[in-house]
């Protein structure tokens, strides 16, 4: 029981994490490799605003959410429009050079000593009994259900929403979409905005239970697998595949190795990219095969 | 090769469009270098030295990338592994059977081939992205590997090695002639059939299959090659430190070596050595430059922090500015001195 509650914890985690990966990838063909660092900074600005407005919680979630978000549109805005239209390998590179370049940077601002966001918010992180013999942290079950809201959100806004048709129009055919009035920069902005937004969501949620710490990063690029598992541009696959390793995951530390941890996820993936490059629910036709 | 000579020069065989030195300029120019570069050691001291040491280690990891990404396209993102994969050859040979510079330096050439072979299959089915995702986690396989051996063998800290040559000086012509040997290679191999196979396929696989070349033993080969070459680079960095360890490997390494070849110049083999320069340099620079404005003291718990900093904003800035990287800027100084006094190449020449 602890187990299945452990993979759902972890799954959720991935989920969350992933859809970031996915929602870049499937707007605008870049694959961010600065995921993880996005979102060590979304824990840290959860950190900053928790201290700012001390006493309001609630207020300063948001205030971190909304700066999530302006961080997202930031990043387009500044760098990545630069990228639109580069090979492939440009593009991924500048995201990994924003990552070394917000790695060092967040330990010239915040230091490099732990820090605990709920310590800082006033809350407690306690913990809940699940039927008899499981228990999950007060934060995993915010973790679980924020997940389902930000997918069931996700899901209504591409599909009856404005933009958000218009993101998934883009990502369909980019030269299309410019001729149909679709401004390309802005919705590409809008997904790397709601891609940090849900990253700094799941940052800010893991640190609420393990702190803010280096291995963040590491998290975040385990989840990539997950993505490309259930196929780079689809959000339900996303969802699938974090469901698969984060079970593989905990089943091989559980029974196996526990050392095995910061392989799995890498294992899945080379499996999938031998077997099925795509993904479960990836597109098979957008995917460059020789 | 793309820089315009001046006039009254013309090439009149087939031996001389291939020859590496061409003009007496240029002889003239090597043998200056070489002169320079072995006079060197003597008049450099221990810490210039070891920065020359590092640059050398470095640039043969540079040119071997260079080969797969700047020539054949293939991208990689598992670098740092395949130096580790050759390190902990040599480290796991030394300590297990007590083996000699002679037979470890063979054993990770042979390990990187075979790890180039296994890093290559995946190319033959995946292009791009896909690509250097599956170096990527191949990447941490190698280093998982690694982990593996120290924790099981008790030597969680890392493996000590004995090195053969302790002399700094003697290193730097060690790591001097492996660093020639390595260029020759690399130039030769390029102006052959092999190099002029991987050009085409960078170029567009569909016409290179075409034009009658094997592309799967092309890009396999291209793997092999560079991948061997790097594990004898790693081989040489365990000899060098003394020391292997796997947190030595860390993505971060990777990351060095793609930005070597991605400042150096895309495509070029001088590109490779003059990444391979700035990238080793760029630490040290910055910590002068703190020196400089007495920031030190400030920043000293947290030297790692800002070099991480300016070293992604430069990577950040090159792509951006001078996606051409250091080469583009000495190709534009050449044309700008060649071409004096005019701007660009008149129309119709």
């Amino acid at each position: 029981m602890q187990l299945a509650v452990n993979i759902a914890v972890l799954a959720a985690i991935y989920a969350l994490i992933s859809c970031g990966y996915v929602l870049i990838y499937r707007v605008s063909r870049v694959l961010s490799l600065a995921h993880g660092e996005l979102m060590m900074l979304g824990a840290y600005g959860l950190a900053a605003t928790a201290s700012l407005f001390s006493g309001h919680p609630l207020v300063a979630i948001v205030a971190s959410a909304a700066l999530a978000l302006l961080v997202g549109f930031l990043v387009y805005g500044v760098l990545m429009w630069r990228m639109t239209g580069e090979s492939v390998l440009a593009a991924v590179l500048a995201t990994i050079a924003l990552g070394v370049l917000l790695r060092g940077a967040m330990v010239l601002f915040f230091g490099t000593q732990t820090r605990y966001p709920l310590q800082e918010l006033g809350w407690a992180n306690v913990s809940i009994a699940v039927g008899e013999s499981a228990r999950i942290s007060a934060a995993g079950l915010v973790l679980v259900l924020g997940t389902a809201a930000v997918y069931g959100g996700l899901f209504l806004f591409l599909h009856a929403s404005r933009w958000g048709i218009r993101m998934r129009a883009a990502g369909q055919n980019p030269l299309l979409a410019a001729q149909r009035g679709i401004r390309l920069h802005g919705v590409y902005a809008l997904a790397w905005g709601l891609a940090t937004f849900t990253g700094g969501m799941a940052g800010m949620l893991i640190t609420c239970d393990a702190g803010i710490e280096s291995t963040l990063v590491t998290i975040g690029l385990k989840a990539f697998p997950a993505a490309l598992v259930g196929g780079l541009d689809s959000l339900l696959g996303a969802l699938l595949g974090s469901v698969i390793v984060a079970g593989a995951e905990v089943l091989l530390i559980n029974f196996v190795d526990p050392l095995l941890s910061d392989v799995v996820p890498f294992f899945v993936l080379l499996a999938m990219l031998v077997i099925r490059p795509w993904g479960l629910f990836g597109t098979r036709e957008e995917l460059d095969r020789v | 090769m793309s820089v315009p000579k001046s006039s009254g020069y013309f090439r009149t065989s087939y031996q001389r469009d291939q020859a590496l030195l061409d003009t007496r300029t240029q002889k003239i120019c090597f043998g200056i270098f070489a002169l320079a570069a072995c006079a060197y050691p003597f008049l450099a001291g221990a810490f210039a030295l070891d920065l020359a040491n590092q640059v050398l280690l470095a640039s043969i990891g540079a040119v071997a990338l260079m080969l797969l990404t700047g020539y054949a396209g293939q991208i990689s993102l598992g670098h740092a592994g395949l130096l580790a994969a050759g390190a902990f050859t040599t480290g796991i040979l030394f300590k297990e059977f007590g083996a000699q510079f002679w037979v470890t330096l063979p054993a990770s050439a042979a390990v990187g081939a075979l790890i180039g072979l296994l890093f290559g299959l995946p190319s033959l089915r995946l292009r791009g992205l896909y690509l250097a995702v599956s170096t990527l986690a191949l990447h941490f396989m190698v280093i998982h590997a690694g982990q593996e051996y120290e924790t099981r063998r008790g030597h969680s800290t890392g493996v000590v090695i004995d090195s053969p040559i302790s002399d700094p000086r003697a290193w730097y012509f060690v790591l001097l002639a492996a660093a020639a040997a390595t260029l020759l290679f690399s130039l030769n191999l390029l102006r052959a059939r092999t190099g002029r196979a991987w050009r085409a396929i960078h170029g567009r696989e569909a016409v290179a299959e075409a034009l009658g070349i094997n592309v799967k033993a092309a890009k396999l080969s291209a793997f092999v090659v560079s991948c061997t070459l790097t594990s004898v680079a790693g081989c040489l960095f365990a000899y060098y430190r003394g020391f292997v360890s796997a947190e030595a490997f860390s993505l971060y390494l990777t990351i060095q070596y793609v930005a070597m070849v991605i400042i150096g110049g895309i495509g070029s083999l001088l590109g490779a050595i003059l990444g391979a320069i700035f990238v080793v340099l760029f630490p040290y620079a910055i910590e002068a430059l703190m020196a400089a404005l007495g920031l030190a003291e400030r920043f000293s718990s947290m030297i790692f922090a800002v070099n991480y900093t300016a070293f992604g904003l430069a990577m950040l800035l090159f792509l951006v500015f001078e996606p051409q990287g250091l080469v583009g800027i000495w190709r534009r100084i050449q044309a700008w001195f060649l071409l004096w006094p005019f701007r660009q190449k008149p129309v119709g020449k």
